[in-house]
C-alpha cells in the first residue's frame, strides 16, 4: 500500500528563554521559549537531523529527497544534494529545492506523497527577526521529515487540494533576514476563505466530514489562530511553549506530533496557510511510534547575545588567527562519502577501520584491499581531549576530542553542543552533521561529536 | 631502520646565530645575512669558497633564491628543505650528507623563519586545497593532548602535573635569562608560570613557546679538514631522523604519552653514535620544548628517564643547569621562540658555543657529547629529528 511510512523531527539542542529576551530588552513575553539551532547549524543541516530519524524508521531506501526551507543557505545552487549526499543514498534519483516560504513545505510534502518512487521529504528552517519583534521570539529553528512510498504506512493520503491568492502578507529580500509584513488585519481577513475553501474541498475528496485530528500551520499568527479556533485544533502544544513557529519546518513538527498521538482508523486534516491555503487529508492506519517533545534535562539555555553573536547579529572581537581557507571543489567531491556521509574503510585483510578512510592499511600494510565502513551512525567514548581558547569559534572554547568507536575505529574532531566544564574521558558521544563554518560564501559542511543523550527525541 | 650513519666524518666549523626575537625592523634577507656573515667569519673562510648551501623555512621563502638572491651567491647550488618545524635540522643533515659523500668539501646548512610580520598568534600550519575536514586544532591544544593522558597514565593528579609543567617552563626561562640572544631574558617565578591564562588544556601561556623571528647558519666540512679552519671543530656523531605514518588519531591504541617517532629517531642516532646509556653518556641536550608537556615526554621518549619517571626527575631538578643532563641549557624554545627553519640551528649553536667554552653563564663543566632534538607535527603524527654531536672525534 503506497502512503506515509515514517516521519522524524528534529528541534535543535539549544532554547532561549523569552524571560531571557525581556530582560535583555525590557519588553516582550515573560514565559516560553524558542528554539535556536546551534552556531554550526544551518537549515541544511537542521533538515538532515530530521531525514537521518525518518529514513532510519522506513523499509525503503527514499529515490528522491525534497527539501522545503524559507531560508536556504545556498540560492543558484541546490540545498538538498547535501542532505542526499550526508544520508549517503544512491546516486540515481532527484533532490530538489522547494522555496523560499513556508508554503514550499506542504509542495515538498505532496510532492513526496505523489512521488511514484520512494520519496523524502524534509522540512527545515531556521528563522529570525527584528530584536524584540514576534518574528524574532516567536519563531523557532527545527526540521521535519516524512519518507512516502510502498509498504506498511503509518497513514494513507485521502486527498488534498489547493487554493491560490495574490496578495501581500509576508515579504523578505532574498539573503535579508528580517521579514516586512503588511497589517496583520488584512491578511486575517484574506487567509479567513481561503482556509473554509480548502477545508471544504480536501474534506469533500476525502469523502469525510469531521476529521478526528486537525494540524493548522501558518506564518500569519492572527489567521493561524482564527483557523484553529474554527477547525477545533486549539490547544497550545510543545511546540508552541517552547520550540515556536518553525517556518517550513513547523507544519511537520506539528503533523509528527499529532501523528504519534493518533490512533488507527482515525483521521488528520493538515491545512498549511501561506500566500493561499493548502489542505492534506490523511487515514491513520498504524502506530507512527515516537515522542515527541523533549525530555528534560535535554536542552541548554543561552543569553540573547550568545543568541545573537551565533545568528551573526552581533559581532565579537575574534582571536589574532587566520581566516579558514574554503573547502575546494574538487576534493570536496572525490571524498564526498567521506565529507558529507562519514563513510570510512574497512581493510579486508585484517578489519583495522580508518577513518578517514585509507588505501594502505595502517596495521597490516596491505593496499587497496579495503571496504567502505559507514560510520555515522557509530556511537563512541571520548579517550581524550582538550579546550582550545585560542582557536576562532562563535562558540568559545572549542573542544576537541578524541573518540574510539564501539566496534573500531578512532577519530578526532570537534565536540559541538558539549560543556567545556563537564566533558570528561570515557563520555559517550555520537556523530552529527554540521557546518563546521561558512567562508567566502562556501559552507563547509563536516561531521561532530555530540554527547549522547538517552531518550533523545524522535 | 638501518642507517649506517658518518660517525665523526663531517664537522662543524663555523656557526652563526642572530638574537631571537620580534626583529620588527629586520627583514628576512636582513637575518639571512646576519646569520650567514657571522658563520663565515667564525670559520675564518670566505662565502665564495663555500660549494653548496642548504636553505630552510617553512613560509619565509620558496627556493634556493631564499638564500642566493640576498647574498648574491655565485650560481651556487642552493636548495630549499622543508620538514615542519624540524625544518632547521633538515638543513644540516643535508648538508652534512654532502659533505661525507665527496660531491662537496664544504657546505652551508641555514635556516630563517620571521612569525612576527604576519600579525597572528601562534603558528600557522598551512594546507594544500583540501575538502575541509582535517581537524583546525590550534598548536597549543594539538600538544595539550599530552598532559592529561600522561597524568592518567601514570597516576598524577592535575594539581601535580601542573607542578611538573610548570617546573619545565620556570627551568627553561631561568637558562634563557642567561643567554643574550633569547627571546626572553627574564626569569618568571612559578607562581606568575602557574597562574598565566590558560590558552588550550590545561596549558597557560607560560607553557607555550614564544612566537619570533630568527636565522642561524652551520659550515660544514669534512672531519680531516675541520682543524684547517678551526681548532675547535664540533664532530658529527649521528643524524636520525623518523617520519611517523601520522596515524596517531586513527588508531586506537595510542594513548598520547609517547611520540613513537621521538623513540625511533632516537634510537638510529644512539645506533649510529656508539651510544647504549644516554642519560649517563650525553652531556647536554637541546630538545623541542615547543610546549611544556612535550618537554617532559621528550625526557622518556630520549631515553633519558624511564617510562613514568621523567615527571619526577623534573622535579628533582635532573635536567636542570646544574643537573646531571642539562637540558635546553640555551633556554629553549620556550626562551627563543620557534622561528622554525632556525630552530634546530639554533640548538646546535648552544653545543657549539658550550664546546667551546663560549657559553658564558651557562657554560656546563668540559661538555663531551650533545643532543639536539627537533620535533615537527603533532603528538600521533610527526617527523622527528635527533643529532648527537661531540667536541672531539671518538679515538679510532
Amino acid at each position: 500500500m503506497q502512503g506515509l511510512l515514517s516521519h522524524g523531527i528534529y528541534v535543535p539542542h539549544y532554547r532561549l528563554q523569552l524571560a531571557e529576551t525581556r530582560a535583555a530588552l525590557g519588553a516582550g513575553p515573560a514565559s516560553g521559549s524558542r528554539a535556536v539551532a546551534s552556531h554550526d547549524q544551518d537549515s541544511t543541516c537542521l533538515g538532515y537531523e530530521a531525514a537521518r530519524r525518518a529514513t532510519a524508521r522506513a523499509a525503503v531506501t527514499p529515490a528522491g529527497v525534497a527539501f522545503a526551507t524559507s531560508s536556504p543557505v545556498y540560492a543558484d545552487r541546490t540545498n538538498a544534494t547535501a542532505i542526499h549526499a550526508a544520508l549517503d543514498l544512491p546516486r540515481a534519483g532527484e533532490a530538489l529545492d522547494l522555496g523560499s516560504t513556508p508554503r514550499a513545505a506542504f509542495g515538498a510534502l505532496r510532492a513526496a506523497a505523489r512521488s511514484p518512487e520512494p520519496a523524502l521529504a524534509v522540512l527545515a528552517d531556521q528563522r529570525d527577526g527584528l530584536a524584540g519583534s514576534p518574528d524574532e521570539l516567536l519563531s523557532g529553528d527545527g526540521g521535519a521529515a516524512f519518507v512516502f512510498g510502498e509498504g506498511e504506512p503509518v497513514a494513507e493520503v485521502l486527498a488534498d487540494a489547493s487554493v491560490t491568492q495574490e496578495f501581500l502578507d509576508r515579504w523578505r529580500a532574498p539573503g535579508e533576514p528580517v521579514t516586512a509584513s503588511w497589517d496583520e488585519r488584512f491578511g486575517a481577513e484574506v487567509y479567513g476563505p481561503l482556509v473554509d475553501e480548502v477545508v471544504r474541498l480536501a474534506l469533500e475528496r476525502a469523502g469525510i466530514e469531521q476529521p478526528d485530528h486537525v494540524v493548522v500551520s501558518s506564518p500569519h499568527r492572527r489567521a493561524a489562530a482564527a483557523a484553529r479556533r474554527r477547525l477545533g485544533d486549539g490547544a497550545p502544544t510543545w511546540i508552541d511553549r517552547e520550540v515556536g513557529y518553525t517556518g517550513a519546518a513547523d507544519l511537520g513538527l506539528r503533523l509528527a506530533d499529532v501523528l504519534e498521538r493518533a490512533r488507527a482508523g482515525e483521521t488528520i486534516l493538515v491545512v498549511s496557510a501561506a500566500d493561499g491555503a493548502d489542505a492534506l487529508v490523511l487515514g491513520v492506519r498504524r502506530a507512527a511510534g515516537g515522542t515527541s517533545g523533549t525530555p528534560a534535562g535535554h536542552t541548554t539555555d543561552i543569553s540573547y547575545t550568545t543568541f545573537l553573536t551565533w545568528r551573526g547579529r552581533l559581532e565579537r572581537e575574534r582571536p589574532r588567527r587566520p581566516d579558514p581557507d574554503r573547502p575546494a571543489a574538487p576534493p570536496s567531491s572525490r571524498n564526498v562519502r567521506w565529507k558529507f556521509g562519514f563513510v570510512g574503510s574497512a581493510c579486508e585483510a585484517c578489519g583495522a577501520v580508518h577513518l578517514p578512510p585509507q588505501r594502505v592499511c595502517l596495521a597490516c600494510h596491505e593496499v587497496d584491499r579495503m571496504q567502505d565502513r559507514a560510520m555515522r551512525d557509530a556511537r563512541g567514548r571520548i579517550s581524550t581531549y582538550t579546550v582550545d581558547r585560542l582557536a576562532p569559534s562563535l562558540d568559545p572554547p572549542t573542544v576537541d576530542v578524541v573518540v574510539d568507536f564501539e566496534g573500531g575505529g578512532r577519530f578526532s574532531c570537534q565536540l559541538t553542543e558539549g560543556d567545556a566544564q563537564a566533558v570528561r574521558i570515557g563520555d559517550a558521544v555520537e556523530m552529527t552533521f554540521r557546518r563546521v563554518f561558512a567562508y567566502r560564501g562556501v559552507h563547509n559542511y563536516f561531521w561532530k561529536a555530540k554527547p549522547v543523550l538517552e531518550a533523545q527525541t524522535t | 631502520m638501518t642507517s649506517t650513519g658518518i660517525r665523526d666524518r663531517v664537522a662543524i666549523v663555523g656557526m652563526g646565530c642572530t638574537p631571537f626575537g620580534e626583529h620588527w625592523t629586520k627583514s628576512i634577507d636582513d637575518l639571512l645575512i646576519d646569520a650567514v656573515t657571522e658563520c663565515v667569519s667564525s670559520s675564518g673562510t670566505r662565502l665564495d669558497d663555500i660549494d653548496a648551501f642548504w636553505i630552510g623555512t617553512k613560509d619565509s621563502g620558496q627556493s634556493g633564491m631564499t638564500l642566493s638572491r640576498p647574498l648574491k651567491l655565485d650560481h651556487k647550488p642552493v636548495t630549499r628543505v622543508e620538514n615542519f618545524c624540524a625544518t632547521g635540522s633538515e638543513t644540516l643533515r643535508n648538508a652534512c650528507y654532502a659533505v661525507a659523500s665527496g660531491a662537496y668539501d664544504s657546505a652551508m646548512a641555514v635556516g630563517v623563519e620571521k612569525l612576527k610580520d604576519s600579525g597572528l598568534s601562534g603558528l600557522v600550519v598551512g594546507a594544500p586545497p583540501n575538502d575541509g575536514t582535517e581537524p583546525d586544532l590550534t598548536p597549543p591544544a594539538m600538544f595539550s593532548l599530552l598532559a592529561p593522558a600522561y597524568a592518567a597514565r601514570y597516576g598524577l593528579d592535575d594539581e601535580q602535573m601542573k607542578d611538573v609543567l610548570t617546573r619545565i617552563a620556570w627551568k627553561n626561562h631561568a637558562n634563557g635569562a642567561k643567554n643574550p640572544l633569547a627571546q626572553f631574558r627574564k626569569p618568571v617565578s612559578l607562581q606568575d608560570i602557574r597562574e598565566s591564562p590558560l590558552v588550550a588544556g590545561m596549558l597557560g601561556v607560560y607553557d607555550c613557546s614564544g612566537v619570533a623571528d630568527g636565522a642561524a647558519a652551520a659550515l660544514v666540512v669534512r672531519a680531516e679538514d675541520a682543524y684547517r679552519y678551526t681548532d675547535r671543530p664540533m664532530f658529527v656523531k649521528a643524524l636520525g631522523l623518523a617520519s611517523g605514518p601520522a596515524d596517531g588519531a586513527m588508531r586506537s591504541d595510542y594513548d598520547y604519552t609517547t611520540f613513537p617517532e621521538v623513540v625511533r629517531s632516537a634510537q638510529d642516532a644512539y645506533r649510529q653514535a656508539g651510544i647504549d646509556d644516554p642519560r649517563s653518556q650525553i652531556s647536554m641536550a637541546e630538545v623541542h620544548d615547543c610546549f611544556t608537556p612535550t618537554e617532559l615526554v621528550l625526557m622518556e621518549d630520549l631515553g633519558f628517564s624511564g617510562r613514568g619517571e621523567a615527571w619526577q626527575d623534573v622535579l628533582d631538578g635532573s635536567f636542570d643547569l646544574d643537573g646531571d643532563l642539562p637540558v635546553n641549557p640555551d633556554g629553549g624554545l620556550k626562551s627563543f621562540g620557534h622561528p622554525i627553519g632556525a630552530s634546530g640551528l639554533r640548538m646546535q649553536y648552544e653545543m657549539w658555543l658550550q664546546f667551546r667554552g663560549e657559553a658564558g653563564e651557562r657554560q656546563l663543566d668540559a661538555p663531551a657529547l650533545g643532543l639536539t632534538h627537533n620535533l615537527g607535527g603533532q603528538p600521533g603524527a610527526c617527523v622527528s629529528f635527533v643529532s648527537i654531536v661531540g667536541a672531539e672525534p671518538t679515538p679510532a
